[in-house]
């Protein structure tokens, strides 16, 4: 973490020790002390981008600075394991209902390139009157808490640091008590949060003059601490019946929220809109989409875009919302996008798993990687009629939504008169909308008019406050009257505990225990020790059959509560592929398992010197009946950073060689060692190979002076031994890991001293 | 009510401007429309806001909603949960979580009540 991320001023972090990347996160020294922690930083980070940067033989024109630690994309191994980071941010959205488990997960997101991590709050705690504390099980979220929130950066902080990037801790400045969630949040180091006080009155039916007085307050607090906000317009599209006919009504969403923002005094940008390309396929939706996203951008220059994915159209299908999500993306690069959302493809079977959220950043990271630069090249031609038409066409039926608004008494009455989330494309009305009262709602009848000497001695207070009345000198803060508010002298901030005995994390875990301790496994897709497993297969019969027999199948192989997560129709008659999940109520002890030991490669520098000096060669051939040479290639050429490139003298030989030709070669040309690739056959012919190289070897009196290797794609390293070979390599086999075996063998063999 | 897309009637007003001056036009509706929005935040308070206001003084949560919810059933609130804080504070001497502490035990409404009477 570099030292101006470090914020002084608000007090330093307690130190945790750094995290390993080979230990797990423990999240029960996290739990502890945490009344001395105080987070590092306040407000918003970006990425930092890199122009013109240069990773393996590429120069990329759209990606920031890269992790220091993460996992790259699998074909990365074909790229000397570069892991290129998109320019934007990229959002994963975390809430298990266990913030013990969240940060677990977000640990493994943050290694596969999230930097936003949005906490989803608990069902129900929109409507809740007041800050809840502890850490509550949630259900379909997380209770949004002191405790919890605290607990989260805590672990970020260790997160960002292993990660070498600041990750922005997001969640949700909503519901009946929005100005205390914002000062919340504001003391903990929360870094953004959703707020659109639209979203209160249209979705959790909050009394609308509630929800506009209280969002000035909450959006003060978070412009005071550089808190970025998010809109909450891309709800529309996710209620409404048919989303392609939103499009006007998102625009207005959008300027009523940032019209809003900016009169109470935050900066522009700060502000983010929420945008969701609006269709999905089938229909034809980029097409639709573009001229959408393009109004919104000229509408909204200098606003900040938080490019969300489409939920609308979800369905179980996980490749499905994938194509769809990669679609979105296609749009966000044509366009432009600050934060780049993902939602997780099994959003629409279940409350997201670890490994889904994981595959929604790799999908994001992999499709903005692979278009970068795609604007240069690729431009939306805006004087295509259709497009030039219909993004001035979605302009003014925006103006004109706006103009009815302000006819029919204004945005209160307009919500009354059932104007937003109506089916229809304005002026088209289809009288579907959502109609809230004035007078209605959740906390209706909750707001009070400011008196002559309403007074608040704070900072970061919107509107009346009449200050005079304490006499400060010119140039002092509201808080000095009372020596400082929290927001100025972080000592100030409280610390609440838990407030319920049963219903917390330490409950939680004392449960789970045994397994961290013993260090026992067991599957899990959410909360430590869930036992979720998923079955595919597919079942050559009509889907309500298929179905019925994978419930059975899942009975036979002794899974608990099974369910049918996917299904798709392979053909009406000749099959169904079906998804199945269960509970596998069985736990493995690691220490009774034989995990082959992973040999640590040797330095470049390590292995050249080796090499030169004893002059290393080696035969190298693909056996038996085999035309494949790719494999081989990959190990032995230069250009694939294979053998070569440590100075290995290699005669290949080529493909489909018989073994003793290979063995007669290696005797020729005075080799130390001898490589072989071979192809897995039904016929177990690449072990007769691998056996018959071992015995000529020894029949031919040379098996003591050659290093016998076999690699193929499914070769083991037990395989080749078993058939007595020296060691083999199977699939993601790099050069190096070979290079390194042969150098550590061959330093094994020379006589000592 | 249900009403057919209009939309190639009622634009003709739209159709002399151009791109920028549409834009503006939309920007200056979206302002006209956040006006009166505004001015209701501006002149009015709310549970929440006051207990906000509190933690900012350094209350923790569980006394910001026994305070607010007395000087709401009282009739305090238009003056503000912090100013009736800052109020006892400064009659008893001390910082702003012990005076909400002592108020949200029930001690010392009197204080309050003396400069603006029981609103009860």
């Amino acid at each position: 973490m570099s030292p101006e991320q470090d914020d002084r001023r608000f007090g330093g972090p307690l130190h945790d020790p750094p995290l390993s990347p080979d230990e797990k996160i423990d999240v029960e020294a996290l739990l502890e002390g945490l009344e001395h922690y105080r987070p590092r930083r306040r407000g918003w980070t970006w990425r930092r981008r890199v122009p013109r940067q240069r990773l393996h033989e590429f120069e990329y024109h759209e990606t920031s600075e890269p992790l220091a630690r993460g996992v790259p994309l699998p074909a990365a191994r074909y790229f000397e394991g570069i892991d290129p980071q998109p320019d934007c941010v990229i959002t994963t959205e975390i809430a298990s209902g266990r913030p013990e488990d969240d940060v677990r997960r977000m640990r493994m997101a943050a290694w596969h390139g999230a930097d936003h991590i949005m906490v989803i709050r608990t069902a129900g705690q929109s409507h809740m009157d007041g800050l809840i504390e502890g850490t509550p099980e949630g259900v379909g979220g997380t209770a949004v808490t002191r405790k919890q929130g605290r607990f989260t950066r805590r672990a970020l902080d260790l997160i960002e640091d292993e990660v070498g990037r600041p990750i922005d801790f997001h969640s949700y400045v909503s519901g009946v008590a929005g100005p205390e969630i914002a000062v919340m949040f504001a003391e903990e180091g929360v870094n953004g949060a959703h707020q659109d006080p639209q979203y209160n009155v249209l979705y959790r039916n909050i009394n609308m003059y509630r929800s506009f007085v209280d969002a000035a307050e909450a959006k003060r607090v978070m412009a005071h601490v550089g808190m970025l906000q998010i809109d909450g317009a891309h709800n529309a599209n996710a209620t409404a019946v048919r989303a392609w006919k939103v499009m006007p009504e998102l625009l207005v969403q959008h300027a009523i929220n940032c019209a809003y923002s900016e009169a109470v005094g935050m900066p522009r940008d700060l502000i983010a809109l929420s945008t969701v390309p609006p269709d999905a396929p089938p229909a034809p939706c980029v097409r639709m989409d573009l001229p959408y996203a393009i109004a919104l951008r000229d509408l909204f220059g200098g606003f900040r875009m938080r490019a969300q994915q489409n939920t609308r159209y979800m369905e179980s299908d996980m490749r499905e919302a994938t194509v769809s999500h990669v679609l979105n993306m296609l749009i966000s690069r044509l366009t432009s996008a600050d934060i780049q959302s993902t939602i997780t493809p099994d959003e629409g079977r279940n409350v997201p798993w670890h490994y889904n959220n994981v595959a929604a950043v790799d999908t994001a990271k992999q499709a903005l990687v692979g278009m970068d630069g795609l604007r240069e090249m690729v431009r939306v031609d805006r004087d295509s009629p259709e497009l030039a038409a219909r993004v001035r066409e979605l302009k003014e039926r925006a103006v004109l939504f706006l103009e009815a608004m302000l006819r029919d008494g204004g945005y209160f009455a307009a919500v009354e008169q059932a104007y937003f989330v109506d089916s229809g494309e304005y002026p088209e009305t289809n009288d579907d909308g959502i109609v809230r009262t004035s007078d209605g709602g959740v906390a209706a009848g909750t707001i009070v008019r400011r008196a002559d000497d309403y007074l608040a001695p704070v900072c970061a207070h919107f509107g009346e406050n009449h200050l005079e009345l304490l006499g400060l000198v010119d140039g002092h803060k509201p808080c000095d009257a009372i020596g400082g508010c929290t927001l100025c002298d972080d000592a100030k901030v409280p610390y609440v505990d838990e407030l319920d005995p049963e219903d917390n994390a330490a409950v939680r875990l004392s449960a789970t225990r045994e397994l961290r301790q013993r260090g026992l496994l067991t599957p899990e897709v959410e909360w430590t020790g869930d036992g979720i497993v998923v079955v595919t297969m597919f079942l050559p019969a009509s889907e309500p059959v298929a179905k019925a027999a994978a419930l059975e199948l899942g009975r036979v192989m002794n899974l608990q509560g099974c369910e049918g997560i996917h299904s798709r129709v392979m053909h009406p008659a000749e099959g169904t592929l079906i998804e199945l999940k269960g509970r596998l109520d069985a736990v493995v002890d690691p220490a009774v398992l034989t995990v082959p030991v992973q040999v640590e490669a040797l330095s470049d520098d390590e292995i050249r010197a080796f090499v030169r000096e004893r002059r290393v060669r080696a035969i190298a051939a693909t056996v038996g009946e085999d035309e494949h040479s790719v494999g081989m290639r990959e190990i032995i050429d230069i250009k694939h950073g294979g053998l070569e490139k440590w100075g290995f003298s290699v005669t290949y030989l080529g493909t489909s060689v018989p073994v003793d030709k290979v063995l007669d070669a290696a005797i020729e040309h005075a080799a130390d060692v001898v490589l072989i690739s071979t192809i897995i056959t039904h016929a177990d012919v690449h072990r007769e190979n691998m056996r018959k190289l071992a015995d000529l070897a020894v029949e031919k009196g040379v098996r003591d002076r050659l290093l016998l290797i076999a690699g193929g794609t499914q070769v083991t390293d037990a395989m080749a031994r078993a058939c007595g070979l020296d060691a083999g390599f199977g699939r993601g086999t790099h050069g190096h890991e070979v290079a390194s075996f042969i150098v550590r063998a061959l330093q094994e063999r020379e006589p000592s001293g | 009510m249900v009403r057919p897309d209009t939309y190639r009637e009622v634009r003709a007003h739209l159709a002399g401007l151009s791109d920028e001056q549409l834009e503006a036009r939309f920007w200056e509706l979206a302002r006209e429309v956040v006006r009166p929005l505004i001015e209701l935040a501006r002149t009015h308070t709310s549970p929440s806001i006051e207990r906000s206001v509190l933690m900012r003084m350094g209350v923790d949560s569980v006394t910001t909603k026994a305070v607010v919810a007395e000087c709401v059933s009282r009739g305090l609130l238009a003056h503000g949960a912090g100013h009736v804080v800052l109020v006892c504070m400064r009659e008893w001497g001390c910082d702003a979580p012990e005076a909400a502490r002592r108020l949200a035990a029930g001690e010392g409404w009197e204080v309050p009540e003396a400069k603006w009477g029981n609103g009860r």
